[in-house]
């Protein structure tokens, strides 16, 4: 069991920046999610920390132990990989006997860890199977057995439920969860599905464009976003961007959007120029009487709660409201926002205004 | 309702197909078929007109690939009586067996040589491919077009200067020299060949191993090389195939130590006048090895040949 941390990690392919200088802390213990969109940089991440890139330059501490230059087997690291790679010549006892088999341990004891292992995740009855023949579910617990059969200090996971079907990945992910909740070891998962990333992570690094975005717990991410790119990625649908203008002084809590003032969480720091007000759907709230109207271009519904369309005078946006009141396209309802959930960001840097609401947050920055 | 497949062939398409193939099989497998019929037949058969396709068999042909002979007097033939069935062959000839001939020297040759070569190409172009497939090397494709154009000319464009490079290295009539010389034409082969197959196993595997523990070579040692085989034997046939065969360089080069079984077996010609069935005897035992060589790796050769065309 150990603790993880990446400080200044810059990964370089030729000409190619893979990773900018990118450091966060990854506790003992933590189920840690690297999110981002493909090529933003966190399989590699996830690949450095696992000894099959070394870093261009910065340090990797596991444990207070620097590995940053350390080949993968002197890691004690762990790997389950998006394809799985079982050894397609193997059956599955010799897959997952297989870390045990290098380290020299006797035969009797290598059969006695098989065994467990399979019983913890329930494949007592396929070890003996090739793995050419197995389904996605079952590879990918022959996959997570041969990195848990050796107990390593930490696992790294590389997309490990993509290659699965969208059913049977809900279960996984729960099986997953619930197998590192037993463990308790340190694991690091990638992947660029945000609902599975709040879904099982007790952290998440946002990664874009070879940049580490924020990081921090899910619900901090959700609410508290340091960065117009993490409004945007995480949530379905994702955080509403209302352009506006104007000019704020540090302390304001009322900004004017088409002319209407509305509540804000206190600024931290002034601002001026192009600006944007980002609320989530959920926080949008119609009602008969308002000055800041908006049209309803389209209506979702979703059983409980329905997603409307609305174009407003600041842009569109995204409204999610209970599914009891009906609003039909064309209506032209008020609109208005709970003020404390607001996020301003400056338009062309996208970062986010320091204000009541994300103080100490994006102090990580 | 008839029923109709657009995948499966119908009933006509499948017989046309078979046709097809026992025709092209018909046509091919002839000039074989005749090599090993001449081989059992007497020399008059051999060479009679219009050709004899039923015949009495004799082993003739193989008696004569065996030994050497000499013509003795009836009265040295009347002390000496035939003691085996060979020499009996012989007696009609008014023949005696003197010895071995050359045959098996020179195959055991065609052994060392074609056997080892294959070895070494494989084992060079297997390690070779890995280094092209897997690492960042500077230059990569240079130098595998580099590889690739020493097989742009035919081989035997070379002969003189090789020939006199042997000399100088005194690698001329030495079973290495033919190994390494087979080598060097097979290696672009194998590299390329091989290099192909290497690329397309997933580098997961390796890394997996490297993370189970492994070092780099073990993880090559133990998780490529096995899901190499099927590579690794079709371009082991193909490499034995040319050192197998191969003639102009064994004929240039080799002459009393190292000749290989191709550039002797024309010789039995002159040794007793046109003596066609020791040759076609020559020819069909030399053909063997290869033969079985191919039918044992048979089921690599194919899927070799069709790797790659589907993505698993």
């Amino acid at each position: 069991m150990a603790e993880i941390v990446i400080r200044n990690v810059r990964k370089e392919f030729g000409d190619f920046v893979a990773v900018r200088e990118s450091s966060f802390t990854i506790e003992d213990g933590e189920f840690f999610m690297l999110l981002g969109p493909s090529g933003c940089g966190k399989t590699t991440t996830l690949r450095m920390i696992a000894g099959l890139e070394l870093p261009t330059s910065g340090e990797i501490y596991l444990d207070g132990e620097e590995i940053s230059q350390r080949p993968p087997s002197q890691r004690d690291i762990a790997f389950v990989f998006q394809m799985f790679a079982l050894y397609p010549h193997l059956n599955v006892r010799k897959n997952i006997s297989y870390p045990l088999v290098s380290q020299g341990m006797p035969r009797a004891q290598v059969r006695e860890k098989v065994a467990e292992v399979a019983r913890i995740l329930g494949i007592e009855d396929i070890l003996n199977r090739p793995v050419g023949g197995l389904s996605g579910g079952d590879r990918q617990r022959v996959a997570l057995g041969r990195a848990i059969v050796r107990e390593p200090k930490a696992f790294m996971m590389d997309e490990p439920l993509g290659a699965l079907d969208a059913e049977f990945r809900e279960h996984m992910a729960e099986e997953l969860r619930a197998l590192h909740d037993r463990m308790g070891a340190t694991t690091v998962y990638v992947t660029h599905d945000q609902l599975e990333a709040m879904q099982m992570g007790d952290k998440i690094v946002v990664m874009n464009n070879a940049v580490v975005e924020q990081f921090g717990p899910p619900q901090e991410i959700y609410d508290k976003p340091a960065t117009m790119f993490v409004a945007d990625f995480i949530g379905s649908p994702p955080m509403n961007f209302l352009d506006f203008s104007g000019k704020l002084a540090p302390g304001a809590s009322r900004v004017k959007l088409n002319g209407q003032a509305f509540d804000v969480p206190a600024l931290r720091e002034g601002a001026q120029g192009d600006l944007v007000f980002g609320v989530r759907p959920e926080h949008v709230r119609l009602s008969d009487d308002g000055a800041y109207r908006g049209k309803v271009l389209a209506t979702e519904y979703l059983g409980t709660t329905q997603i409307l369309t609305i174009e407003t005078p600041n842009g569109v946006l995204k409204a999610r409201t209970g599914a009891e009141k009906p609003v039909r396209v064309g209506d032209t309802p008020a609109l208005s926002f709970v003020g404390e959930t607001v996020s301003l960001f400056e338009r062309n840097s996208g970062r986010a205004l320091r204000s009541a609401l994300n103080e100490g947050v994006l102090a990580d920055g | 309702m008839s029923s109709f497949s657009i995948t499966e062939p119908s009933g006509r398409s499948k017989w046309f197909a078979g046709t097809l193939v026992v025709l092209y099989a018909l046509i091919t497998m002839v000039p074989l078929v005749w090599i090993m019929l001449t081989g059992f037949k007497s020399p008059a058969d051999a060479i009679s007109y219009p050709p004899k396709v039923v015949f009495d068999p004799t082993l003739e042909g193989y008696v004569n690939l065996f030994t050497t002979r000499t013509r003795q007097t009836q009265d040295f033939l009347a002390e000496n009586p035939p003691v085996t069935w060979a020499d009996e062959i012989v007696r009609q000839y008014d023949m005696v067996i003197v010895g071995p001939s050359k045959f098996g020297e020179r195959f055991m040759n065609s052994v060392i040589i074609g056997f080892g070569s294959t070895f070494l190409s494989v084992f060079l172009g297997t390690l070779a491919a890995y280094a092209f497939s897997r690492f960042k090397i500077p230059l990569a494709d240079d130098l595998l077009f580099f590889i690739l154009s020493t097989r742009m000319m035919p081989p035997i464009a070379v002969a003189i200067p090789i020939f006199l490079m042997y000399r100088q290295l005194g690698l001329s009539d030495t079973h290495l020299g033919m190994i390494l010389l087979y080598t060097a034409v097979n290696i672009s082969l194998a590299v390329w060949l091989l290099k192909g197959f290497i690329d397309e196993i997933p580098r997961e595997y390796e890394e997996a191993a490297l993370i189970d523990g492994y070092t780099r070579f073990q993880a090559f040692y133990k998780v490529v090389l096995p899901q190499a085989a099927t590579g690794i034997a079709s371009t082991a046939i193909f490499c034995l195939i040319f050192a197998w065969n191969e003639y102009a360089f064994a004929v240039l080069l080799t002459s009393a130590t190292a000749q290989t079984a191709p550039p002797f077996i024309p010789t039995i010609i002159g040794i007793g006048g046109l003596d066609w069935p020791a040759v076609a005897a020559g020819a069909t035992i030399f053909l063997l090895p290869v033969m079985v060589f191919t039918i044992l790796l048979r089921k690599h050769l194919l899927r070799g040949i069709t790797f790659g065309a589907v993505r698993k």
